[in-house]
């Protein structure tokens, strides 16, 4: 696809050899691409700790891109296509060049919600090729919420049979595994996120007695909340469902969401009451909260999968492993989250500032391009716990008749502050390079 | 039985009488577009005064079509009579900041025609770039445009504009923005634009048009002769906003003119000296004119059927300049809280609906001076790989607010209709964007 992307819009149009006419330039006729490991990798998956580090030399005749492992021969491809460019006369030229590159940090996200708005197939796929274009390297995929339940799940039919907005806005397992495969060709990680206790409602719709019934003077009032965290079924249901979540998508980690739990439908039921004293939680919902969230971490941990959590989570107190990852989310203050969560000893992922949902009129590249992750309170060894960040895309107002031009080229502000150095900063230098690279998604 | 519908007697004809021919003309400001329609057992009927009235109950009428589970079209029986409030329902378009290509602008039309908007007010050229292809002074878009064989507007696809906007019954005016606004104008007509200094030294930068040379105003009537020819409309935009008289203070030669003129240090005497003398060459080429406020605020003389573009929205300042333009005597056109370009997040729409543009102090006959509004869509973040869903559906809450009837403002009710019409839209192949959470029947593919 690489010699698509360069020579394939040329205006010229010229397929196949140009004629070996005698040419004064030196030519360059090959690109060669070594992958160094014993073990390139090219039939798994790309993970956190995958090397990304390219080395290319641009000299004639042959250039060479040399990686340690696959995922940064791709990068370096990227990079490499980006060299070449063509001329006035329809010739494509390339300066002789020696780089160097590897990321700043490991962890380069887009998220994508598919709960509000369904996204089409075709949108996923034109966002992970933009994705790459950009070098990110993990797809967020928020597949579910309150609004609708679009993962067919193998288990659980009804959960989308019921929950999704109409039977045809739905991921298939073949839709999933398409997405995954699509994503992994272009060294991207898909990271899935099922999000409870909260933002469950379309969830109560496949599955009944999942979510808490809500009370009103005595009596269910008809309506729903959270997952219901005092009944057995609902870690029976947790433990199936995660199951197949587990062996569906192959990423090590799953996201387990946490985020936003409304308090007030839990406060209502009795029976939910009558759990918190037997507890002894007080009226610490939070606690509640807490005791939900390690049982689901368990369930999960138990299938050898990783777990990253919204910031909640760690700001309720609830027991983490070591190894979960915490996505700061809010705005206020997230500096102060960032030393708090990697004072803890947890890696944190930055989002707070890369809300893209967030629209405004005018150049807001700028604000994203100059956020620095790095800078709050904190030693050396909390730094590197910060492994990277995600541009958010929330679907609230997006949908595939609008996702693309308002992802990009704004997400690759974001792109760019999480791969390049720290000293990467200026902005006049990041416009110019940053419309013509706007020319060359187009 | 009473209540069963009569699936055997299927409609087959809506029959359209139209009272005044006219369909070879155009739209024009005075044009009528009401129309009434009348759906019973065995007849449909849409009558109106004006093909224009016929197109918009036709629009009407399309809407009303419905589709049941087996597949079969149906439409309730009704009675409609139906008019617009203003007469001036306009949508601008920038395609300096951004080229726009031809398909681009007609795709708008059709969708304006979906919303009964009335007006393409196109900003054709501006600072960054000059598309126009001018048959007298061709090398303005040689010269002006961002690449003179792509991104330019050739004679035929102005032509082309006009027509397709015809046939919807939408009035095409065009604005040449002048003085300010004018940088692409420079390359292509050298003497033009006023060459700034740097105290005694020429800067090598231009200002606005250069309001003290004759050539100016020979140029001038030239291109407006020109203009007035292929814009077939009564009106033309002649622009006239923030011109800034920093390079005029500059030049040596322009402050000796002010000196001469008694203008003493009042610049805005000097950008009304040039426009007096623009609209008298508009006036004398048999059109009328819409000018942006700067002009009406400058105190620059103007016919009485000047027609004034309010647009400056600082803190709802604008109801107070509507209050005192109609109170002057002018008829008023209102855009200040209906700059479409101005996104941010969350349903918008809604501020652009709540809008009541009459609600300014003044007497009936000053609120009869306002003949209606624009939608603007300016291009500095525009261009065709965000116009569509940018501008639809909000636009559509600017185009009600204009057409219908003050008391229709519920919320609830509009947020219903316009979320139903979006679906509508993208079933019409329309790329508009989702007003909140929810789905179509017939999503979008993907881009």
């Amino acid at each position: 696809r690489y010699y698509e992307y360069m020579f394939g819009h040329s205006r010229w149009r010229r397929r196949g050899r140009r004629p070996l006419a005698a040419r004064a330039e030196p030519e360059l006729l090959q690109l060669q691409v070594v992958i160094e490991a014993g073990d390139p990798g090219c039939d798994r998956h790309p993970h956190l700790a995958s090397s990304e580090a390219y080395h290319l030399t641009v000299t004639e005749p042959v250039a060479v891109l040399k990686a340690p492992e696959v995922w940064g021969a791709l990068r370096g491809l990227e990079t490499f296509s980006q060299l070449v460019h063509e001329d006035d006369y329809g010739s494509f030229l390339v300066n002789e060049s020696e780089i160097n590159d590897f990321p700043r940090f490991a962890h380069r996200g887009v998220l994508l919600d598919t709960s509000r708005h369904y996204l089409p197939l075709k949108s996923i796929l034109t966002n992970l090729d933009a994705m790459a274009f950009n070098k990110f390297n993990v797809l967020h995929w928020h597949i579910v919420d309150d609004q609708s339940f679009p993962y067919q799940s193998i288990y659980f039919p009804e959960l989308s049979d019921k929950g999704a907005y109409s039977s045809n806005l739905i991921y298939t397992p073949t839709d999933v595994r398409l997405v995954i495969e699509y994503a992994r060709l272009r060294g991207i990680r898909v990271i899935p996120e099922f999000d409870t206790p909260g933002h469950t409602q379309s969830w109560g719709k496949g599955q009944k007695d999942l979510l808490t019934p809500c009370y009103n003077e005595g009596q269910p009032t008809g309506s729903f909340g959270p997952v219901n965290p005092v009944w057995n079924t609902t870690y029976d249901f947790m433990t199936k469902f995660f199951k197949e979540i587990s062996s569906v998508f192959p990423d090590e980690f799953i996201h387990l969401g946490g985020d936003e739990v409304d308090f007030n439908c839990w406060k209502s039921n009795p029976e939910v009451k009558e759990f918190m004293k037997k507890q002894g939680f007080g009226i610490d919902y939070a606690k509640l909260e807490s005791y939900y969230i390690q049982n689901l971490l368990d369930i999960v941990s138990s299938y050898n999968k990783g777990q990253m959590v919204w910031q909640e989570v760690f700001d309720h107190k609830a027991q983490l492993k070591p190894d979960t990852v915490v996505q700061v989310w809010m705005e206020n203050n997230y500096a102060f989250e960032l030393s708090r969560v990697t004072g803890a000893g947890l890696t944190a992922v930055l989002s707070a500032p890369w809300y893209l949902d967030y629209i405004s009129y005018g150049q807001d590249w700028k604000k994203y391009y100059s956020v620095e992750p790095l800078n709050f309170l904190g030693s050396e060894k909390q730094k590197k716990l910060v492994i990277g960040g995600e541009a958010c895309l929330w679907g609230e107002f997006v949908d595939a008749t609008n996702l693309t031009p308002r992802l990009w080229p704004r997400a690759s502000a974001v792109g760019e502050r999480l791969w390049s150095s720290s000293n990467v900063t200026n902005l006049e230098d990041a416009y110019k390079r940053l419309t013509n690279h706007r020319c060359r998604m187009l | 039985a009473e209540n069963e519908p009569s699936w055997d007697t299927p409609c087959t004809k809506l029959l359209v009488y139209v009272s005044t021919p006219g369909c070879d003309g155009y739209p024009s400001l005075d044009s009528k577009e009401s129309y009434k329609l009348s759906v019973s057992k065995g007849s449909m009927l849409l009558s109106a005064e004006t093909v224009w009235g016929a197109l918009r109950g036709l629009e009407t009428f399309s809407q009303l079509v419905g589709r049941d589970e087996n597949g079969t079209y149906y439409i309730n029986e009704t009675e409609i009579v139906d008019f617009p409030r203003f007469p001036h329902r306009g949508l601008l378009l920038d395609t300096s900041r951004h080229y726009l290509p031809l398909r681009a602008i007609l795709e708008t039309l059709d969708v304006m025609a979906y919303n009964k908007f009335n007006v393409f007010h196109w900003h054709i050229v501006d600072d960054p770039s000059f598309p126009y292809e001018s048959s007298t002074f061709p090398e303005l878009s040689k010269q002006g445009a961002f690449n003179a064989m792509t991104h330019v507007y050739t004679a035929s696809d102005v032509r082309t504009v006009i027509e397709y906007a015809r046939l919807r019954g939408i009035r095409v005016i065009a604005e040449f923005d002048t003085p300010g606004h004018t940088l692409s104008w420079g390359p292509g007509a050298p003497g033009l634009l006023t060459p700034c200094y740097m105290g005694k030294a020429l800067s090598g930068a231009y200002g606005p048009i250069n309001p003290i040379v004759n050539s100016t105003y020979q140029f001038v009537t030239s291109l407006f002769q020109e203009v007035s020819t292929v814009f077939p409309d009564f009106f033309l935009h002649l622009g006239g906003d923030e011109v800034d008289f920093t390079c005029w203070k500059s030049n040596p030669e322009i402050r000796a003119f002010m000196k001469e003129m008694g203008f003493g240090e009042d610049y805005k005497k000097l950008e009304s000296f040039y426009i007096q003398r623009l609209l008298d060459i508009v006036s004398s080429l048999g059109k009328g004119y819409i000018v942006w406020q700067e002009v009406f605020d400058n105190d620059v003389k103007l016919r009485p059927d000047t027609i004034i573009h309010v647009w400056k929205d600082n803190n709802m300042q604008y109801l107070k300049e509507m209050a005192n333009v109609t109170r002057a005597g002018y008829r008023a056109l209102l855009s200040a809280p209906w700059y479409l370009n101005r996104i941010s997040y969350g349903q918008d729409w809604i501020e652009a609906y709540k809008v009541e543009p009459l609600s300014f102090e003044g007497s009936p006959k000053q609120k009869a001076l306002v003949i209606g509004g624009e939608a603007c869509m300016w291009g500095e973040y525009v261009d065709v790989t965000n116009l569509t869903p940018r501008l639809w559906p909000r636009g559509g809450a600017v185009a009600e607010r204009l057409w219908s009837n003050e008391t229709v403002r519920d919320v609830e009710d509009a947020y219903a209709r316009l979320a139903a019409f979006r679906c509508t839209l993208l079933g019409r192949g329309v790329q508009a964007q989702p007003l909140y959470v929810g789905y179509c029947d017939h999503e979008f593919g993907g881009v």
